[in-house]
């Protein structure tokens, strides 16, 4: 079957076809500027201070042309920011965002207009992130038509061809977002974000919201999307047997910090970062009969006060002195394959 | 389990309509199933299949325009149906508890951890304020809540989304109830946390031999958790079985489509074996078999003619053909079309 090629065509191994995304240690910090209280509180000797939320620490990433990676991680780790900060949503607070090979500030405003056309978001609740007060024929065509993709007199043509690649009945072209089930917006949501052409979608928790049965459709219409449209992915989710199921790599992260990345057989057979490791033996399977769950203690700590050293360590049953500490780098393990872990290291968790 | 041995739970052949302005939606529609003592059954459907409403008719929770219309709820030898509020207030809270999906439809926002939770206790038992207290500091111990002496005179706000759903459960455990009704408890929660409090449900019932109803759409959860699974479409059980049984050779279509729609069903970049269509309206049910218009072994009989209960014997007897009372240990599906062993 050919998605199985084009599964093997998406690793990174001999000859990675240059990326289609780059970020270069990209942060994104949320700050909640003092008010005018606190800082007369300071003038008289309060200490009081910003608090600032790393929702994206120091975040290195590359997609090629072409792979579907699969960014994982529960709620608060950082996942959805990186989406958007990927989708030209939020500038990143510092690194470098290239879209082949170029930042927004090096391209002209041709080059930046095309840049932000092909990359295009798909939400995870479509009620929320479709117009309650217009047609499906505007939510779909409206994008199209300002970016002269398309001229009025044509709109009609362009929505109802969308509409059925994305496996709507283009009659339905008339109707508006509450008309429809949810399987049949989250679709709405799709055609809406393929109508501009784009080469690489941001999808974020787009099918976390759907009864099983649909969810089943929609992934099984993003791997067909993928095969006809050539279309690269970025694809969020806290649901690993979904980014199992459609990703060439996979990319974990705890708290703003990217922990592991690998290929995603690698990283299911063989995860090494502490944190992949509980979370896989967390997902709950059919193969798992009358389990006695062994759950991972704790909980995620709060972004606005994380753990110093290694994020993880308060949960983790290796942690040493060294963790408390000291911040562990991403470093790679094998090709395509790297952890951020002191295990790894000369030195272990107690150097 | 012995097949003798009078389930805590009964329902039989229940029915629960909303009558509305566009017509009757019959939310349940004959559904009948037993649980008994410290079993634990799943209850799974997709949205709008009667799952929760089932659950909320065990607890006597349906609100008007909703009405129970038929059907008996035998509970411990008690009939359930048609029970006045106060004496099914006597029994909700203390012998069957809830679990919501959403902790905060349990937890009133304004009142602190110790004040709701001591009132539970006072509703139903004359004991003193300060035997209610270490009974409530006992449950949120039990569900894993770190300082629990501290922590119960906190209010709900103070807590995260995990540990509110903990101080539910330890709400519903406190008068130590023999059944509960757990709606969807963990599935806004995160992987890891939900593990924590399927973990501490399972040892829960494990050490106090109480029954549990799990409702979910997560097949994954159930075949962890449960022995026994009803799968429900439409308002109707469409199978039953234990858990084994049913999702290693399962008898109606869609749990099969279900089973097939997990994306761990199939080797990693393969397509999903997809349900066609999408969930039916309840308002307006196609004749004969619900599930006939998505279902690709439909035939006329399918779409004329619904489905009754087909009753299976238990592996171990020989001939499997339809017998005529049911057991506990049989399986059972709404299906003229069963498939047979290894079919998937």
């Amino acid at each position: 079957m050919s998605p199985i090629a084009a599964t093997e065509a998406g690793f990174p191994t001999d000859l990675p076809p240059p990326p289609i995304v780059r970020l270069e240690s990209v942060s994104k910090r949320f700050v909640k500027p003092l008010d005018a209280a606190a800082k007369i509180a300071n003038f008289l000797g309060g200490r009081q201070r910003e608090e600032v939320v790393h929702a994206v620490d120091t975040v290195s990433l590359e997609v090629a042309e072409g792979e579907v990676v699969g960014l994982v991680g529960e709620s608060g780790c950082g996942k959805s920011t990186l989406g958007r900060v990927v989708a030209g949503i939020h500038p990143p607070s510092s690194g470098t965002f290239r879209y082949r090979g170029k930042t927004f500030d090096e391209m002209s405003m041709a080059e930046r207009r095309q840049a932000t056309l092909e990359v295009q978001m798909i939400f995870q609740d479509p009620m929320s992130s479709l117009n309650p007060r217009l047609r499906v024929r505007d939510i779909v065509g409206e994008a199209p038509v300002y970016h002269g993709l398309t001229d009025r007199a044509h709109m009609a043509e362009r929505v109802a061809e969308v509409l059925e690649r994305v496996g709507l009945d283009p009659s339905f072209i008339q109707r508006y977002p509450h008309q429809f089930s949810g399987g049949q917006r989250a679709r709405i949501g799709i055609a809406r974000a393929l109508a501009v052409n784009p080469r690489f979608l941001v999808c974020d928790e787009s099918v976390a919201a759907l009864d099983v049965s649909i969810q089943a459709q929609v992934l099984n219409l993003f791997m067909k999307l993928r095969e006809e449209l050539k279309l690269t992915y970025l694809f969020i989710s806290h649901d690993l047997s979904v980014v199992r199921h459609l990703s060439d790599r996979v990319v974990i992260m705890y708290l703003g910090r990217m922990v592991e990345s690998a290929p995603a057989p690698v990283l299911f057979s063989q995860p090494n970062h502490p944190y992949s490791r509980a979370l896989l033996a967390n997902v709950p399977s059919l193969a798992n009969r009358h389990t006695r769950f062994a759950p991972l203690s704790g909980e995620i700590p709060s972004p606005l006060d994380p753990p110093p050293g290694c994020h993880f360590h308060p949960r983790c049953p290796h942690a040493g002195a060294r963790c408390r500490v000291e911040r562990p780098a991403l470093t790679e393990l094998a090709p395509g394959h790297s952890s951020a872990c002191h295990l790894n290291s000369s030195g272990g968790v107690n150097a | 389990m012995s097949a003798q041995a009078e389930p805590l739970l009964r329902v039989t052949d229940l029915a629960t309509h909303f009558v509305t302005r566009a017509g009757t939606v019959k939310a349940v529609d004959g559904v009948s199933f037993e649980v008994a003592r410290g079993e634990v059954l799943g209850l799974v459907g997709e949205s709008g299949s009667g799952k929760s409403v089932t659950g909320y008719s065990i607890l006597g929770l349906v609100d008007p325009p909703g009405r129970i219309v038929s059907g008996s709820i035998q509970f411990a030898g008690r009939e359930l149906v048609g029970l006045d509020d106060e004496a099914m207030r006597a029994i909700r809270g203390r012998e069957i508890a809830m679990i919501f999906q959403d902790p905060m439809m349990t937890l009133n926002p304004v009142l602190r951890i110790d004040t709701q939770m001591i009132e539970a206790i006072l509703a139903h038992e004359r004991v003193s304020e300060r035997a209610a207290r270490d009974r409530a500091i006992e449950a949120l111990r039990k569900v894993g809540i770190p300082s629990p002496r501290e922590r119960l005179a906190a209010y709900p706000h103070q807590f995260s989304g995990g540990m509110r759903q903990r101080v539910a459960i330890a709400t519903a455990l406190l008068n130590r109830p023999s059944l509960i009704v757990a709606d969807e408890p963990t599935t806004a929660l995160d992987v890891t946390i939900q593990s924590q409090i399927l973990a501490e449900m399972q040892s829960l019932c494990r050490e106090t031999g109480t029954a549990l109803i799990w409702i979910t759409h997560d097949l994954t959860v159930i075949a962890g958790l449960a022995q026994q699974v009803a799968v429900m479409y439409a308002g109707r059980i469409v199978e039953r079985a234990d858990v084994d049984a049913l999702l290693d050779s399962p008898r109606h279509p869609y749990t099969e489509g279900l089973l097939g729609s997990l994306p761990s069903s199939v080797t990693p970049g393969q397509p999903l074996r997809q349900i066609p269509g999408s969930t039916p309206s309840l308002g307006r049910l196609p004749p004969g078999c619900a599930f006939s218009p998505r279902c690709s072994y439909a035939t006329e009989r399918c779409q004329a003619d619904a489905p009754g209960v087909y009753f299976e014997a238990p592996l171990a007897t020989p001939h499997g053909a339809p017998a005529q009372a049911p057991a506990p240990a049989q399986r059972q599906y709404r299906c003229h079309h069963p498939l047979q062993e290894f079919s998937r």
